[in-house]
C-alpha cells in the first residue's frame, strides 16, 4: 500500500451519497429542445460555425474553439438549429449568454464517426487534436479544456498521471456510478492519456474510501496495467486538484503554479471516460453523467444526460415537487450555486442537480458577528487565515488580501460550513477576488490609455514641427521669388502686376510636362478667340446704336482680347518648338 | 621612485590623498550619470494611480500634468473619474488624510463609453481631433466610429460634434465581467461585548 499524506483542515459533512446509488445509470427521453451555451468550459466562448435553420446531425460540430483556452461544442442529437441567441444559462449570476438551440427531430441520427481504435499507433499530437476536436473539458466541475491540460506534456516531461475519482462533495455520485458500471472504459481512457503523455512512470487513481464498490471495480480492471488505485479516508475537500496531489504524492503545488510545473497531470475519471469515447468510438463530448438528488425529487438517481438538456426536463421526469423544494442547486451543497430558473440547460460541468427540501438544506440563517473562535482556520484546506481574510475583505484592503494569499483560496466552503456565526465567508472572498481582478484590469487599461495619450502628444508635436518647417520653407521660397522678380517685371512696374506675373510664372513652372502646357495653352487660345469674337460682335452692336464712350470701351476690350490671342499664339509656338 | 616617496613622507601622503580624491570623484561622477533619475519619481507614482481618462475635468490637460501639479502641492481631490478610491490611494501614497471629492470638478459617475450613431455622422473629424487617446476611427466625409476597448469615457468628443450624434452609454455588464457581490453587512465585524452588537471595527 502506497503512503498517503494528510491534508490540513477539511470537514466531514454528511455524505448523503447512498440515496442516488440505489439505481443504475438512467436515461431520459429525448427532450424537445436542446440549448447549448457557447461557454461550457473555463476560458473564452466557442465560435458558432452553424447558422439558424441548418440541419445538424448528432455529433456534428456546432461551435469551434476560439484561440487560447476554449473548447468546441457539438450537437447532442440531430435536428434543426432554431436559434443562436442569448439565453439564460447555469451561472451564479443568473445572466444570459450566447446559446445555440437545437429542435430535435427525434431521429437521433449520428454523423459519420472517425475513430482510432488503434490509438497506440497515433502520435501524441494526433491524439491531442482528436481530444480538442471532441470538445472535452474537465468533467469534475471546473471545466478546464483537457487538450490544453494535456499540452503541458510537450513542455515538461510528465512523470505522474493522477486520475481524480475522489468525488468528495456530498450528494454527488456521478463518478462513483460511472466507475462501478464502466471501469473498463475509464481504464482505456487512462491508457490513451498515458500513451499521449509518453507513458508516465506513475499512474495513480485517487479515490475516497467511502466508495468500496468502485474501488473493487477499479482494482479488478487495473490488474496488470501498472495503474495503482489509492484510496484514503473520506474528508471534504480531498478532491481539490492540489489537495489530491498532496494526499497522493506529498508534494505541494506552489502558489501560482500548475501541477504540470511539477511534472504532473491530474484528470477527472469522467474526463478519462470521455477521452476513451472520443478516441476509440469517435464520439465527441455530448453527454455526461449527472446526479439528481434531494428530497424534492421523487427519484434520486444518476442519469446519462445529453448536454443541453433543460434542467426542467430532468426534474419533471422525476416527479419533482416544487412546493417541497427550497431551491435548485447546480453542483453540490458545498460549492454549487442556486439556479435562477429551471429552464437553464445542463452543461459539461454539471455534476449534480440538487433539489433539497427546506429541512434538508435550510435557508441561510442571518450572520452573527465573528467571535474569533478560529474554527475556520482549522478547517481551511489551503492553510489560509479565513478570519483575517474576512476582515480585510470587509475593509477592502486589497494589498493585505493579496499578501495573505487570497488567490490560493479554492472556495471550497469549509470555512463557511464550520462558522458558528453563519458568516458567508466564501462570498466575501469571491467578491474580493472579483474586486482585485477588476482593479488589476482597470490598471492595465489605464496603462494602455496612458501610452496612447502620450503617443498622441508626440504625434501632435511632430505634426506641429512639420507644419512649422513647411511654413518656413514657403516663406523662404517667396523671398527668393521676390529677389528674382525685379528683373522680370520691370516693364509693368506696379507691385500688383508683379505678384500676378510671379503667380503666372509659378503656374507655368508648376506644369509638369510640355504636353500639358501645350494643351493648356491651346485651351486658353480657344477661350481667347471666343472672347475676341464676342467682343467684336458687341463692338458692331455698339457702333450701330451706342454712345461714343461705349464705343471706346468696346474698342479697348476688343484690343485686349486680340492681344491675349496673339500672346497665347506666340507662347504656343514657343512651347511647340 | 619608491625611495623618493619613502624619503618624503609628506609627498607620499599628498599623492595618496590626491589619488584617492580623483578615484572617488570619478566614481561619484560615473554613478551620477549612470543612476540618474530622469523625472520626479513621485510624479510617476501619482500618474500610475490616476485613472488615465485624460478627461481634463481636474483643469489640467491630461492625467500627467495633474500628477505633476499634485506633486507641486495641488489638492488631490480633483479627479471625478478616479473617485474616492483614487483619492484614498493618493492620500495613502503621500501619507496625508483623504479629503472627499471636490464637487466643483464633477461627480463620481458610473463609467461610460462613447458611441457614435453612425447613420447621423457627417464625417467632420471634429471628434477625432478631440479624442485624447486616438480611440475614434474615421476620415473626412466618411463615417466615424469609436474603438470601444480604447475609449476612456472622457466625454471630450461629445461637445465638438456639430450634429450631436455621440452618446455616452454606460458599460453593459455581461456574464464574463460579472462578479460576486459582497454580502450585505447585517452583523458587526467582531463581537466585542456580551450583546455583541456594538462598534464596527472596519
Amino acid at each position: 500500500m502506497r503512503q498517503i499524506w494528510n491534508t490540513p483542515g477539511g470537514v466531514h459533512p454528511p455524505d448523503n451519497k447512498e440515496q442516488s446509488l440505489t439505481k443504475n445509470i438512467g436515461h431520459l427521453p429525448l427532450p424537445e429542445k436542446l440549448i447549448l451555451p457557447l461557454t461550457q468550459h473555463a476560458g473564452t466562448a466557442a465560435k458558432a460555425c452553424v447558422v439558424v435553420g441548418e440541419k445538424v446531425l448528432k455529433g456534428q460540430k456546432l461551435a469551434s474553439a476560439s484561440a487560447g483556452i476554449s473548447a468546441a461544442v457539438h450537437a447532442p442529437s440531430s435536428g434543426w438549429i432554431t436559434a443562436i441567441e442569448e439565453r439564460s444559462v447555469a451561472h451564479p449570476s443568473g445572466m444570459s449568454a450566447a446559446c445555440i438551440e437545437i429542435t430535435c427531430d427525434g431521429e437521433d441520427r449520428w454523423i459519420e464517426r472517425v475513430s482510432y481504435p488503434n490509438y497506440q499507433q497515433a502520435s501524441a499530437m494526433q491524439l491531442r487534436d482528436l481530444i480538442a476536436d471532441a470538445g472535452i473539458a474537465g468533467l469534475g466541475g471546473a471545466g478546464f479544456p483537457s487538450a490544453i491540460k494535456l499540452d503541458s506534456g510537450t513542455k515538461k516531461p510528465i512523470d505522474t498521471l493522477i486520475i481524480n475519482a475522489t468525488e468528495c462533495e456530498p450528494y454527488i455520485t456521478a463518478d462513483d456510478i460511472l466507475i462501478r458500471e464502466r471501469a473498463d472504459q475509464i481504464i482505456q481512457g487512462i491508457d490513451i492519456v498515458s500513451h499521449l503523455l509518453g507513458k508516465p512512470k506513475t499512474i495513480l487513481i485517487g479515490i475516497e474510501n467511502n466508495k468500496p464498490e468502485a474501488i473493487a471495480a477499479l482494482n479488478q480492471h487495473c490488474q496488470g496495467t501498472g495503474i495503482e488505485v489509492v484510496y484514503f479516508p473520506t474528508k471534504y475537500p480531498s478532491g481539490g486538484e492540489k489537495q489530491l496531489i498532496y494526499i497522493l504524492t506529498g508534494k505541494e503545488v506552489p502558489s501560482g503554479q500548475l501541477p504540470a510545473d511539477l511534472g504532473m497531470v491530474c484528470l477527472n475519471s469522467g474526463t478519462a471516460f470521455a477521452i476513451k469515447r472520443a478516441v476509440i468510438d469517435g464520439e465527441p463530448l455530448i453527454s455526461r453523467i449527472t446526479t439528481l438528488a434531494g428530497e424534492a425529487c421523487g427519484v434520486n438517481r444518476n442519469y446519462e444526460i445529453l448536454i443541453g438538456t433543460p434542467v426542467s426536463h430532468l426534474i419533471q421526469h422525476n416527479n419533482f415537487n416544487q412546493a417541497l423544494c427550497s431551491r435548485l442547486i447546480m453542483g453540490g451543497p458545498m460549492m454549487g450555486f442556486s439556479l435562477a430558473s429551471s429552464e437553464v440547460p445542463l452543461i459539461k460541468t454539471s455534476t449534480c442537480i440538487l433539489a433539497p427540501s427546506h429541512t434538508e438544506i435550510p435557508d441561510d440563517e442571518p450572520p452573527q458577528p465573528c467571535i474569533r473562535c478560529g474554527l475556520c482556520s482549522e478547517a481551511c484546506p489551503a492553510s489560509l487565515l479565513p478570519q483575517q481574510l474576512y476582515w480585510y475583505s470587509r475593509a477592502k484592503d486589497h494589498e493585505r488580501l493579496q499578501s495573505h494569499n487570497l488567490f490560493d483560496c479554492i472556495e471550497c466552503g469549509a470555512c463557511s460550513y464550520v462558522c458558528p456565526s453563519n458568516i458567508p465567508l466564501v462570498q466575501y472572498y469571491r467578491s474580493s477576488k472579483g474586486d482585485i481582478t477588476n482593479a488589476l484590469a482597470t490598471k492595465a487599461t489605464a496603462a494602455i490609455s496612458r501610452e496612447r495619450f502620450e503617443f498622441r502628444q508626440v504625434r501632435l508635436e511632430k505634426a506641429d514641427i512639420a507644419r512649422e518647417s513647411k511654413r518656413e520653407a514657403r516663406r523662404l521660397n517667396t523671398e527668393q521669388a521676390k529677389k528674382m522678380s525685379p528683373s522680370t517685371t520691370q516693364s509693368t512696374g506696379s507691385s500688383a502686376a508683379d505678384i500676378i506675373k510671379a503667380a503666372q510664372l509659378r503656374g507655368i513652372t508648376k506644369q509638369a510636362s510640355p504636353e500639358q502646357q501645350k494643351a493648356k495653352l491651346q485651351r486658353t487660345l480657344l477661350a481667347a478667340q471666343m472672347r475676341l469674337e464676342e467682343a467684336q460682335q458687341r463692338l458692331v452692336q455698339v457702333t450701330n446704336k451706342g454712345s461714343a464712350d461705349q464705343q471706346a470701351q468696346q474698342l479697348a476690350s476688343v484690343e485686349a482680347a486680340r492681344r491675349k490671342v496673339e500672346q497665347t499664339t506666340q507662347r504656343l509656338t514657343e512651347v511647340s518648338h | 621612485m619608491m625611495s623618493l616617496l619613502t624619503d618624503n613622507t609628506m609627498l607620499a601622503a599628498l599623492l595618496a590623498l590626491v589619488g584617492l580624491g580623483t578615484l572617488f570623484g570619478g566614481l561619484l561622477g560615473y554613478a551620477a550619470e549612470k543612476f540618474k533619475v530622469g523625472s520626479d519619481p513621485i510624479v510617476q507614482q501619482l500618474d500610475e494611480l490616476l485613472p488615465q481618462t485624460q478627461c481634463g475635468q481636474c483643469g489640467f490637460p491630461g492625467c500627467r500634468p495633474y500628477a505633476q501639479s499634485i506633486a507641486d502641492g495641488d489638492a488631490i481631490n480633483k479627479c471625478p473619474p478616479g473617485g474616492q478610491s483614487t483619492i484614498n490611494a493618493i492620500a495613502n501614497l503621500l501619507d496625508i488624510s483623504a479629503p472627499s471629492l471636490d464637487e466643483e470638478h464633477g461627480e463620481e459617475e458610473i463609467r461610460t463609453i462613447a458611441y457614435i450613431r453612425e447613420d447621423e455622422c457627417i464625417g467632420c473629424t471634429k471628434c477625432i481631433q478631440a479624442c485624447p487617446v486616438d480611440a475614434i476611427l474615421g476620415a473626412a466625409k466618411l463615417m466615424h466610429t469609436v474603438i470601444a476597448d480604447e475609449c476612456t469615457g472622457c466625454d471630450l468628443c461629445v461637445e465638438p460634434c456639430p450634429v450631436d450624434c455621440i452618446d455616452m452609454l454606460p458599460i453593459v455588464e455581461n456574464i464574463h465581467q460579472w462578479q460576486w457581490s459582497a454580502p450585505e453587512h447585517s452583523a458587526d465585524l467582531i463581537a466585542t461585548t456580551a450583546s455583541g452588537m456594538h462598534e464596527d471595527a472596519a
